[in-house]
Order: C-alpha cells, then structure tokens, then sequence
C-alpha cells in the first residue's frame, strides 16, 4: 500500500462531552487496520492532548489526520486566540486553565509536554489574535509496519 | 489476570459496566485523577484507581488503553455516561473505599 488516508475532524470550543471522540476515532481506525498497538498508543494520547487544548484553550478547529505507511501525521489547526510564549506552554506544570477546568480533572499543564513525550516530532505555529497551528508526526518503523 | 477474571474475583466492588475484551491482561493498579498525567504515565493494562467520575475519564480510559476503571470514594457515573461506558465497551466498578485501600486489594489479588 503506497497511497495514503487522510481523516478530517470537525473540533468545537468548550464542548467536554464530545472531547476525545476524534482521537477515539482515529484509534479505533488505526486499529481495524491492524496498526501496531504501541503506534497506536502513541498517537492516540498525543492527538486527545492535542484535541483536548483545543477543546480547553481554542476558540474551535480541525483535525486532519494522515495515515501512510511510513508514518501517520497529525495537523491540529485552530482559530485562534493563539499561543502568547510557547517555550513558557511547553514547560510541564505550567497551565493557563481556569478553575472549572481543573474540576473536570485537566489543567495541571502536562498537555504540550505529553504531546512532545508521545510524538516523535512536535511543530507548533502560532500567531495571536490568528491562530495556532500544531503538527505532530508518529513514525511506523518499517520492521513492525 | 484477565479481565474476565478479575470482574468475577472484585465481587466487593459494584460493576457498573461490564465492557469488551475481557480475555485482555490486568497488569498492575494505577491511581491518578489528573487526566493529562494519567494518559502520559499510566500502564497499559492498569485498573485505574479514581474519582475521576466523568465522560473524559472515560476517554482517557480509552485512549490510554487502561484495562478497567474503578470508581473509589462512592464517586459514580451518571446515566448518560453509563450509555457511554457500554457503547465504548469500558469495564467500570465503583466502590465506597478511599483510593487507597482499593488499589492495595487490587494489588493484592493480582500478586495472590
């Protein structure tokens, strides 16, 4: 197989109940496919990361998902309001989540840090007042693929 | 042991959803309520210990491939996300017992 699939998503702001359900999807994808399970893990953790900052922070998105053999890609683009200091949002433990967000059990700044944990490559574009652009690539090494 | 397993010997906690592969392997307890550190350290496998009682710690439970989720401190679904449960498949007890002394008869019964 030398062609790729490529997975849109739709990613609302503030909406916790549907939170996880295109991270689910490309899980459950990936694993009709027969895709290794530690690929599998990696993606899945690092795109709900993704998915959830834009659910928490974002004001909406979309996910685009592209699959191929050598690699799956991950390409988070959101509409704003934008990163102000992305070294600063990289550092583990440091949140800008407010109280009611903490509540439901996220918030304690370990989004980025996952994502780059998880990931094997992690790119983040962002411009305030426009939006934030974050790429992500999970590599299938070819004796497992 | 196998989930299967595990469901019938954890008869002290109430099963609130019986899920999928249950043939799958429990490996160890893990308590955690923070969901970002959950899904970067977590086993796989685990019987994840929390009060976490709501519809992102089910998907995190998905995500992070935990094994089974159990409820401690009389935390609880509600309905909604017990429809949840079922359509994701996800084994779900719960229990009046704080984290801790949960996890310790999980573990105990794991390494019996």
């Amino acid at each position: 197989m030398n062609e790729s699939i490529t997975l849109n998503y739709d990613v609302d702001s503030n909406d916790f109940t549907r939170a996880g359900e295109a991270s689910s999807s490309v899980k459950r994808k990936l694993k009709l496919m027969g895709v290794d399970p530690d690929i599998i893990r990696k993606v899945a953790i690092s795109l709900y990361e993704g998915e959830i900052n834009m659910v928490i922070h974002s004001y909406g998105g979309t996910i685009e998902v592209i699959i191929s053999t050598d690699m799956i890609e991950m390409i988070l683009r959101d509409k704003g309001p934008g990163i102000e200091d992305t070294e600063l949002a990289m550092q583990a433990g440091y949140t800008t989540a407010p109280d009611n967000i903490r509540s439901l059990g996220f918030g304690a700044g370990m989004g980025l840090p996952n994502m780059k944990k998880y990931s094997d490559d992690l790119k983040i574009e962002s411009v305030v007042g426009k939006g934030t652009t974050v790429r992500m690539k999970v590599y299938i090494p070819k004796n497992i693929s | 042991m196998q989930l299967g397993s595990f469901i019938e010997v954890m008869s002290e906690f109430e099963l609130l959803n019986k899920g999928n592969d249950l043939d799958r392997e429990v490996t160890v307890p893990y308590c955690c309520d923070l969901l970002s550190i959950v899904m970067g350290r977590m086993p796989q496998g685990a019987a994840w210990v929390t009060v976490m009682a709501n519809t992102n710690a089910l998907a995190v439970a998905t995500l992070a491939d935990a094994a089974c989720i159990i409820l401690a401190e009389g935390s609880s679904l509600d309905e909604a996300d017990v429809a949840k449960a079922k359509e994701k498949g996800i084994t779900v007890f719960k229990t009046e017992l704080p984290v801790f002394d949960t996890a310790l008869i999980i573990y105990n019964r794991l390494n019996d």
